[in-house]
Formats: C-alpha cells, structure tokens, sequence
C-alpha cells in the first residue's frame, strides 16, 4: 500500500512538472469542440479531423469533443449563444447562413438576432469546403450542362432534379443557381427531394429524374455510375479532374460550401485571432494533409474579417435566390 | 469467379484478418445487445481503429461489427424486449413472448440459427450475383418504394387477432401521427413541433422503440407487480428451458429460412429500404404463409415469427453490400459511414471494384462467412449465461432496463429532452399497455409513415401531380395487386368464418 501511494506521489509529481514545463510554449492548450449532429456526420468529421491534426502535429494539448444534436445543428447553436463557453468553438457549415435567412425563429434567451444567425456567434474561420455538383447517369444522352438547359427550355418539366435534402436547402440550390445563371426562373425547375445524397443517387440512377444536384463528395463513391456535368468551383479540383466546371462552359457559378469554427459571443479578439492562426497553421503540416487526404477535404482557409464578407455575401446571394425560389 | 474466391479465402483466412472477424463480432454483438448504441455508431466508433490497416481488413473489420450488431440485438429483444438494434425490433414480437413461456434459451437458439442461416444463405446470393443484382437496386422507383411500403403495412393484420382489430387500428393511427413529426421531408415545413427546436428533427425510431418496448415493458411489469398469477409465472421464467431445438422446430424454420432470406436480402439490396424494413416484411408475410392455426400463434411465441425476422434482417444487411460495392451507393447511414471509410482508403466502389480491388471484395464476401461461423460459435455457447439475466431478480432487473435505456438514448443524440421525451412517451404507453392496446402496430405505422408519405409525394412531383404513377409501371402495379389481395383475402376470410 505504501509502495502505491508513492509510486502515485512520483506519477503525479511529474506529471505536474511536465505540464508546467510545456504549458508556457502555447497560449491556448485545450480546445473543446461542439459538433452539432451525432457520431459520423459531416460536422463531426470535421471537428474530429481538425482536433486530430491539431494535436498531433503538436499545436494542441488536447482536443475534447460533444456532440450535441438537435434542430438541424440548432441546439448547439443555441447553447453557444446562450452558454457562452470558455475554450469552446462550434464547427459549423453553409446551412448555418440558409438557416439565419429562413423563418427558423428563436430559442435564444439573451436577445442576438432572434434566429440563430451566425452573427450571433464569433466567425474564426472557414476551413474546408465542398464545391457543389451536377450530375447525369453515365448512359443520360446530356453530355455538358447546355445540353440540359436547352431541354429545360424546351420543356421545364423534361429535366427533374433529385437532391439529398428539403427543398430550400443546399443540394436544391446549387442546381437552382446554376439554373438561375443560364437564365431560367429557378422556380421551374422541378426538384426532387430525397432525405439522403445515396437515395437521391439511386433516384437518378433508376432513371425517374434526370439529373441530381448535390456536393462534389457526395458523388465521389459513385463515379463510375455517373457523369458530373458541372461543378461550381471555380477551378477543376484534383480529386475529380475530369470533371468540368460550369464556368468553362461559360456559366459563371461558384459556390462553396464551406465548413468552419466559430466561437461564443463575447469571444476576445486575441483568442479569435490565436484559434484562426492556428487553425491556417496546421492546413501547412503533414499532419493535417494526412487526415484531409483521408476524407477528400478542399482546403479553403478563410479567416476573420474576410470570412465575415464571405458569409454576408453569402447571404445575400442565398437570400435573393431563396426568394425566387419561394422558400422564404 | 473460382480464383476470385480462392483470392478471398486467401485474404480472409489469414491470420490477422480471422483475428479482426472475430474482435468486429464480438465488439459488434456487445454494442448490438445495448439498447440505443447501433451499427451506424459501432462502425463510427471502429473507423480511427481501421486507418493502420489496409483497405480490406478495415472493411473486414466493419462488415463484422455490422452483423454482429444485428446479431446481438436479438438477444436484448427476446430477454428483455428492448431491441438492440432497429433491425431486431421484430424479433420481439415473438421472441420476447417466447422467453416469457420459459423458453428463453430456446428463442435465443433461434434467433442465432436463424441470423447464421439468413446470413449465410445471403451471402451465396452475393457472391455469385452481386453484379446483376445491382440491377435490382435500381429498378425499384418511388412509386415502387410507395407501393412496398404500403405491402408492409398489411403486417399489421397480425397483431389484430382476438378482437383487438379496432385497437390495433388505433395504434396505426398514432403511429402515424408520431411520424408527422419534425420537418416535412420535402418542404421546410415544421409539423408539430411546437416550436420546440428539439422536435424539429422528429423522433428517432429508436427513442419510441425504447420508450414502449423497453421501458414501458419494465413499468407494466411494476404496475402488475402484485398480481399473483405473475408471481408464479416468474419463478417459472427462471428456468431458461432447455437450448435444444426439437424436430417440430426445425422443420418450421427449414421453411421459414429460405423464403425469408430471399425476402429480407432482395429488401436488402434496396436503397431506399434497409434491415428493419426488411424484418417487418418478413415478419408480415410469414403470417401469409403459413396454417391457420400457426397464424393465430403469431405474437405468443410463435416459431415462425421469431425466425423469419432474425433471418430477414441479417440477410438484408449482406444485401445492403450490393448498392455499396457495387454503385458506390450507400442505402442506410451504416452503409454511409462504411463508404466514407471506403473513399478514405483510397478505394472506389463500382462495378470496376472486381478489376481494380478483386482482393477486397472477395475477402469480404469470404469474412462474412467466417463471420457467420464466428457468430454461431461465440453465441451458442454464451446462451445458457446470457439467459440468465431472465434469472436476475426484477427488483435488479428493472431498474437495469430503466437505466440502460435512460443512458442508451442519451448517448445517441446528447440531447436531455430525449431522455424526457422518451419517459413521456412510455408513461403513455405503459398506460396504454395496461388497457391491451397491442404496441408493434405502432412502432410498424412509424416506421413505414414516414416513407410512404414521402414516397406518395415525391411519386406525385415526379408524375406532375397525377395519380397514374400506381399503374404506370408494371413492378408498382403488382406490388399494389398483391398488397390488395392480402387485404381483401383477409376481409373475405373472416366473413366467411362468420
């Protein structure tokens, strides 16, 4: 018993002098993470990889991470705002802005916008992202995307597009800007929706739409059985260089959806501009590479003030197009 | 195909790769056997452990866990009726009745024969028909998928026996109900949430499986507690009953096993189904099948009932394979986190999969089989221990179950107000139970709601708002037929009785 409770005293000695020896290096040595959806989902991919490379390539002492699902990432959301946690980010992605432009009112106690807006949270920065993507069966007798707007408009109701999610959401409105920028009322586009990106996959594949409009990864597992018509980034990306973008075929549409961080109202300046330096930092070391390799990740880092103008932009484009589109 | 087998067995026998079929079994069956934790997070959970291995190993590694979760979820069902995994919630229905007459080992043995039966069965069709049935997996439209849902739904007919037809319709009802919940699948549209932002996402199957089986299973038990005739009965459940399956048995599920794994791994195959549907299925048209007086056995215990689920959803999680290695499809959230990890390896599934990874897809093919094997083995033994939890005191096993629900749907969504949510709910249905109101007509309602209204309303947007989609097409078409002459032979059938 003696033995233990020394063996203990000499453990826990040195790992407090450990501790007080690398703590003065790093100004911020724990991050906890908020995921707002479960275990698997693209949030937690993204909070988990990004603590990962963190911690590994030596900017983190550790990462913790919570899951905490609820209204569509709404709790978690709330729970910054409301909460207002000390070394807590919230990862976050594009239906956070579809969100604070749609009626989703509420649930907020301490005043802010009222609707869950990412203004009422601190932007750090945008991470990663995902461009948005057309796409026809391999056998569709459309070859590029002017040949479904010329059957569009020779009969709006000739070409439906399958999506993954509601209408109003992210998957119907990159095919309903595309659309919009060759000219056509988005809101005759008739979109199907499916309540996965897989089963808008199947739809399509079993010939009852004709096109499907979603996010580049999400065809990434099925590119054998499809053809992207169009992707709206504004370069050919290196994971699918075969795919065309829409805007050298002369429709000039980028979208992004990003995936990034943001901290509680009330964040300090320096404490924002630490997580966002830290954040560029790690996108530079091996270690991230590794985990971005892994899950087919677009760097896109984006911080502070100029993700700020990235998400008001955003905004207004999803607005005007959302209008249009009868949703809001 | 003989080489591309002999690669299989290559790979998959190897030493390492047995190791890895018997860890994903074992951690699969643990986690399948608690209620709330399923496949979809087992694999999630296994992914950071696979990035060291290659390609097929990982996936050995998750195919594993996958049915091992579908394995192990039976178990929890029929001790203690609070399935597992979605996939099991049918296995309650007659297996949990069965424990309940004191043949608890006999139930689990089987479920186990039946799961290692269906398993391997299916497995047989993926391995020589994989390529051509990836035609099956995108044959089926929404209509189809309408169609097939609605052919589910006739499975409530068998939990209408004895006079309780106007209950069992009730509970339909209220299953639709619960089902509207939460956002509209096409719209925006939030439906009675209440502005409740926590409702906005409706309620998770498994919170309402939990709630009326496993919870208000362990309150009625409480409110009965008195009851004398209960007393004895529970004595009497602490002899398990013996594991031996008796001849009259084994040529009940010889016919139920074939029908029923050809069944669950068709629905398998399909994007837009999955294992739980599949289950329902089976469970439903196996009344069809069968005599008279076997029908009227079904929710007491019945041989058939047990065996055609538990058959059914581990040969629809083999099916589930099709679409994923073969279309890069993935049908459920499980077959979701599987592709991930796939594309992640740096592999891409489709039909080039056989040219470019041929090691992977036959070793994965070969694992299931050895996976089946390990399954049997490790269950059969195990069953006479795990039964014995039927032995436990209910003063003890009470509130075990309570606390094992409590923490199991807490742990799948974080959220306090499901754990509210959910005691709500069984408070309900523990009152609901007291009165005779039958509780899988609900949870079937619940399930199939949600995916025929958006099944019905995505056929409609396609077809421009006509009704013609229910004739258009032939598969529709005797889908639809068949589900009508279920119906109208039952209607017919107890006229006639009158």
């Amino acid at each position: 018993m003696k033995n233990i409770k020394k063996l203990f005293s000499v453990l826990f000695s040195a790992i407090l002098l450990f501790s007080a020896t690398t703590t003065s290096s790093v100004a911020i040595d724990k991050l906890h993470f908020v995921i707002g959806g479960g275990a698997g989902g693209g949030w937690d991919g993204t909070a988990r990889g990004t603590g990962e490379a963190l911690t590994k390539a030596g900017m983190l002492k550790s990462a913790s991470f919570e899951n905490m699902s609820g209204g569509g990432g709404g709790k978690a959301l709330a729970y910054m705002i409301n909460n207002k946690p000390a070394n807590t980010v919230l990862v976050q992605s594009t239906p956070l802005v579809l969100r604070s432009i749609t009626r989703h009112e509420g649930y907020v106690t301490g005043g802010g916008s009222g609707v869950l807006s990412y203004k009422d949270v601190v932007p750090i920065a945008g991470v990663i992202g995902d461009y948005g993507a057309i796409a026809v069966a391999k056998d569709s007798p459309y070859k590029n995307f002017k040949d479904i707007v010329d059957a569009y408009k020779k009969d709006p109701k000739s070409v439906k597009m399958a999506g993954g999610s509601v209408r109003g959401s992210m998957d119907h409105l990159i095919g309903a800007l595309a659309f919009q920028t060759a000219g056509a009322n988005p809101n005759d586009v008739i979109y199907v929706p499916y309540d996965a990106g897989g089963k808008a996959l199947a739809g399509l594949l079993s010939g009852e739409t004709q096109m499907i409009s979603t996010g580049l990864g999400e065809l990434m597992g099925a590119r054998d059985q499809v053809r992207i018509i169009g992707i709206t980034a504004p370069e050919r990306v290196s994971d699918a260089p075969d795919a065309p973008t829409l805007k050298e075929q002369g429709y000039d549409v980028q979208f992004v959806n990003w995936r990034g961080f943001f901290g509680p109202p009330g964040m300090s300046n320096s404490m924002k501009n630490e997580i966002a330096k830290m954040l560029g930092d790690v996108q530079k070391t091996s270690e991230w590479e590794a985990v971005r390799a892994r899950n087919a990740w677009v760097n896109i880092y984006n911080p502070g003030d100029d993700f700020v103008k990235f998400l008001e932009k955003q905004t207004g484009e999803m607005t005007d197009l959302m209008k249009k589109l009868g949703v809001i | 195909m003989i080489e591309g087998i002999l690669i299989g067995l290559n790979t998959a026998l190897s030493l390492q790769n047995i190791i890895i079929v018997m860890i994903g079994c074992f951690a699969g069956t643990i986690i399948g056997m608690l209620p709330g934790l399923g496949p979809m997070t087992a694999i999630a959970l296994m992914i950071p452990i696979t990035y060291g291995f290659d390609p097929a190993s990982g996936l050995i590694l998750m195919a594993g866990v996958y049915y091992g979760a579908v394995f192990g979820g039976s178990t929890s069902s029929i001790l203690l009726n609070a399935p597992g995994v979605p996939g099991t919630v049918a296995t309650a229905f007659d297996g949990y009745p069965m424990a309940q007459q004191g043949k608890a080992g006999k139930a689990l043995a089987i479920a186990a024969y039946s799961s290692f039966a269906g398993g391997t069965i299916s497995a047989i069709f993926l391995l020589i028909a994989a390529p051509s049935l990836s035609k099956i997996s995108l044959s089926f439209r929404s209509p189809d998928y309408f169609a097939l849902m609605m052919l589910g739904l006739t499975a409530v007919s068998a939990f209408s026996s004895k006079g309780q037809f106007l209950k069992a319709m009730m509970m339909v009802v209220l299953g639709l109900m619960l089902a509207s919940i939460g956002q509209d699948s096409l719209s925006d549209i939030s439906r009675f949430t209440f502005g409740n932002m926590n409702l906005s996402d409706g309620i998770s199957f498994v919170l309402i499986v939990m709630a009326t089986f496993a919870m208000s299973e362990a309150l009625t038990i409480i409110f009965r507690g008195k009851d004398p005739n209960r007393a004895a009965k529970q004595i009497s459940l602490t002899e398990l009953g013996s594991i031996k399956v008796n001849k009259e048995e084994t040529i009940k599920m010889a016919k139920t096993i074939p029908r029923s794994s050809i069944l669950g791994f068709l629905i398998g195959v399909l994007p837009g189904a999955g294992a739980t549907i599949a289950s329902f299925l089976a469970y439903g048209m196996e009344r069809n099948y069968v005599s008279d007086e076997e029908k009227e056995k079904f929710g007491k215990g019945s041989v058939h009932g047990l065996s055609a689920p538990e058959t059914a959803n581990n040969a629809a999680c083999s099916g589930s394979f099709v679409p994923l290695l073969t279309l890069g499809i993935p049908g459920s959230g499980t077959t979701a986190v599987m592709l991930g990890a796939l594309l992640g390896f740096g592999i891409q599934p489709g039909p080039r999969l056989y040219q470019t990874n041929p090691e992977i897809f036959w070793s994965v093919i070969m694992s299931m089989y050895i996976g089946m094997v390990v399954l049997l083995i490790l269950n059969l033994p195990l069953i006479p221990y795990i039964a014995r939890i039927l032995a436990v005191p209910r003063n003890f096993l009470i509130p075990l179950i309570l606390f094992f629900s409590i923490t199991g749907i807490y742990l799948m969504s974080f959220n306090n107000f499901d754990i509210y949510l959910m005691i709500g709910i069984a408070v309900v249905a523990t009152f609901l139970r007291l009165y005779e109101f039958p509780m899988p007509p609900l949870i079937l309602a619940f399930v199939l709601g949600k995916l025929i209204e958006e099944n019905l309303r995505r056929s409609l947007l396609i077809s421009d708002g006509s009704f013609s989609f229910l004739w258009d097409r032939p598969l529709t078409l005797i889908i639809l037929l068949i589900t009508i002459g279920i119906v109208g032979w039952q209607i017919y059938r107890s006229l006639i009785r009158k």
